[in-house]
């Protein structure tokens, strides 16, 4: 094959596949959107502490499973404890506030994770090995890395389980209602404190799914907590609400944030990824203001 | 008792209409104006002036400007540390390349540029609401920071990107101590602060909250949203813009791009919820807040490791810090989502009726 399409199928693949990275994240955000209308900044934090939870039980010399389901545990407890301490309380609160309330919380969980576990960065390995699948090389000289199909795998599998849970049982019903309506939710029989806190559970899961993955590619550091801010234009093109959005947003955002480095970036310098998506997710909006997949709200005078 | 409007007849409209309309307010206004400008920078310390003072009184301007957009005119912005940014460095680079303006228009021209960007930025809020527009105005805080560090006309081509504020002079005096460049704070934010009080009771203030409250009806009757809302966003990138060049000439003389990063965004909004949205006095009192909290956070630390002799490292501190202040966010919201002011509204209340309660 040609030179040059070689290079932008692997540019595209590449972007393609760091987009499924920003949807593991974005769908954090989707979850506890659509289950509780709450928009929820410390979704970052999470991913952080969740991260760097199971890093340092493994640098104890934890066995990786049971690491694994320790952290698990916490984050479920971290949500249910969130739900008690901060959301219980602002209950039929303006959406502002709520959102305010979890950039506090940002503050509370950052400063945690580090008091808790030091600030130093660590490197974390899930054994599948962030080389070029090699038979792709080979064959066509293109060059994947192993650990991206790995983690779009799971980003798909993590998808599918939760799209199946959102619309096929009971509480992803329950969920759906509360999303839509606090008090008519309560009004026909829903506990709103026991779906928050599954919700907000399940988000601790997705966190840790996403900090894992992120924790390969970067290390398990500080800076992940920025994941957030790249998983936010994400969302504005899926819409807050849907979890295939995520998904759709995600490899949007990622194909065209890569393609924008390699073949506009030159001509401004450089740097430009810091707000390209942002760029990209504005344009979405002006044609579609509730992003692709978002539900379109009618508003009564 | 003492706070009793019983016995004060307006009989104007002039009088009706003033902007404090009580008698005690407007002592307690002169007072306020006499200890701030005569007695803080006779008696004050030096460092209090130029320390803490100083930047409580930028980052209040800077709040009073995120409260005009997100207070009164219900636009979530993340952004307000962008227009700072532009204020910043416009007003370096008006004052380094048409030396002959003198501060205070090269201040104005900055704010004006802000205004402009904030304009430009505020167009998508036509069509999007809510948390999209708060998501999409990260737009501009990273695109602007980009461009201050991209483009080396801004920082007059420096190579480590930081600016150093030129000497300030009005009519031949020069502000160059941290009490004259307090003064000089002090007399805008306060002429600031009373026009935006002021255009708050007006007819674009009454259209703000029209729209904030529910923007569709407030189409209906009649209110024009491109010009309303276009407008909101002017004037609160104008004041930060502004905040953003004293804070660069008045408090720290040597500025970065990196100082104007997402984080002080959310400071400022922090500020203006601790404060209370929708009011002026709240934007003073969150930032008073705000402010004062890290300093007296670490003279509790200091005074904890000096009687009990147990030394608490840094990194500890900052990241307790940061929980406690996150906390006391959650904490506030939880007791008080409408923020000082409002327990200020409530304390006027109670001292209406105050010593006789019934």
């Amino acid at each position: 094959m040609e030179m040059q399409l070689v290079f932008f199928i692997e540019v595209l693949a590449g972007g393609l596949l760091a987009g499924v990275m920003y949807a593991l994240v974005a769908l954090g955000f989707v979850l506890i959107y659509k289950a509780s209308g709450v928009f929820n900044f410390a979704q970052g934090a999470m991913v952080f502490f969740a991260a760097l939870t199971f890093v340092s039980l493994v640098e104890k010399g934890w066995n990786f499973w049971l690491a694994l389901v320790v952290t698990l545990a916490v984050m479920v407890a971290l949500g249910m404890a969130i739900e008690r301490v901060v959301l219980r309380p602002l209950v039929n609160q303006p959406p502002i506030t709520l959102f305010m309330a979890t950039i506090g919380l940002t503050f509370v969980l950052e400063g945690l994770s580090q008091l808790m576990w030091g600030s130093q960065p660590h490197g974390l390995e899930l054994g599948v090995p962030d080389v070029p699948m090699e038979w792709l090389s080979q064959k066509w000289n293109i060059n994947i890395s192993q650990f991206d199909l790995f983690a779009a795998a799971v980003a798909g599998l993590l998808v599918g389980v939760l799209a199946v849970f959102f619309h096929k049982t009971r509480i992803g019903r329950a969920l759906r209602a509360v999303a839509d309506d606090h008090q008519a939710a309560l009004a026909v029989g829903i506990p709103l404190q026991h779906i928050w806190a599954i919700v907000w559970g399940v988000a601790g899961f997705v966190a840790l799914v996403a900090g894992l993955m992120w924790g390969v590619r970067n290390g398990v550091q500080f800076a992940l907590t920025f994941v957030a801010l790249k998983a936010l234009p994400v969302l504005l093109i899926g819409g807050f609400e849907s979890v295939m959005g995520a998904i759709i947003g995600g490899l949007i955002i990622g194909a065209s944030e890569k393609l924008a480095e390699v073949y506009i970036g030159p001509f401004f310098g450089g740097g430009i990824e810091s707000w390209f998506a942002y760029v990209v997710a504005l344009l979405f909006l002006l044609v579609r203001p509730e992003g692709l997949f978002g539900e379109k709200h009618i508003d009564r005078v | 008792m003492l706070y009793r409007e019983a016995g004060q007849f307006k009989s104007t409209y002039a009088e009706d209409q003033g902007i404090f309309p009580l008698r005690q307010d407007r002592i307690a206004f002169a007072i306020l104006m006499a200890v701030a400008f005569v007695l803080l920078p006779a008696f004050g310390n030096q460092y209090w002036l130029g320390a803490i003072i100083t930047p409580f009184l930028i980052l209040a301007l800077a709040t009073l400007g995120l409260n005009i957009l997100t207070g009164y005119a219900g636009q979530l912005s993340l952004g307000t540390a962008a227009f700072m940014a532009i204020g910043a460095f416009m007003a370096y680079n008006f004052m380094l390349r048409m030396p002959w303006l003198g501060v205070i228009p090269s201040f104005i021209l900055a704010g004006l540029c802000a205004a402009m960007v904030g304009v430009v930025f505020g167009l998508p809020s036509l069509r999007i609401k809510g948390f999209y527009l708060a998501v999409a105005t990260l737009a501009c805080q990273f695109f602007v920071l980009w461009a201050l560090q991209r483009f080396g006309w801004f920082t007059n081509y420096s190579t480590s990107g930081v600016v150093t504020a030129q000497r300030m002079e009005i009519f031949g005096f020069a502000f160059d101590t941290p009490a004259t460049k307090y003064l000089l704070t002090l007399s805008v934010v306060v002429v600031m602060a009373l026009a935006a009080k002021n255009l708050m009771r007006s007819e674009t203030g009454r259209a703000f909250r029209a729209v904030r409250d529910m923007d569709v009806a407030a189409s209906v009757i009649g209110i024009p949203m491109m010009k309303t809302k276009l407008l909101a966003f002017a004037i609160s990138s104008f004041y930060c813009g502004v905040a953003g060049a004293l804070d660069a000439f008045a408090f720290l003389g040597t500025v970065e791009p990196e100082r104007y990063s997402l984080d002080l965004s959310f400071r400022i909004l922090f500020m203006l919820i601790i404060g209370g949205a929708g009011s002026i006095l709240g934007s003073f009192l969150g930032a008073a807040f705000i402010t004062l909290f890290p300093i007296f956070l670490n003279l509790v630390s200091g005074w904890i490791s000096h009687t009990t002799g147990f030394e608490i490292s840094h990194a500890v501190i900052s990241n307790l810090e940061a929980i406690i202040f996150g906390g006391l966010i959650i904490f506030f919201l939880i007791v008080e989502p409408a923020g000082f002011a409002r327990l200020w509204q409530i304390a006027k209340e109670k001292l209406r009726l105050w010593p006789f309660p019934h």
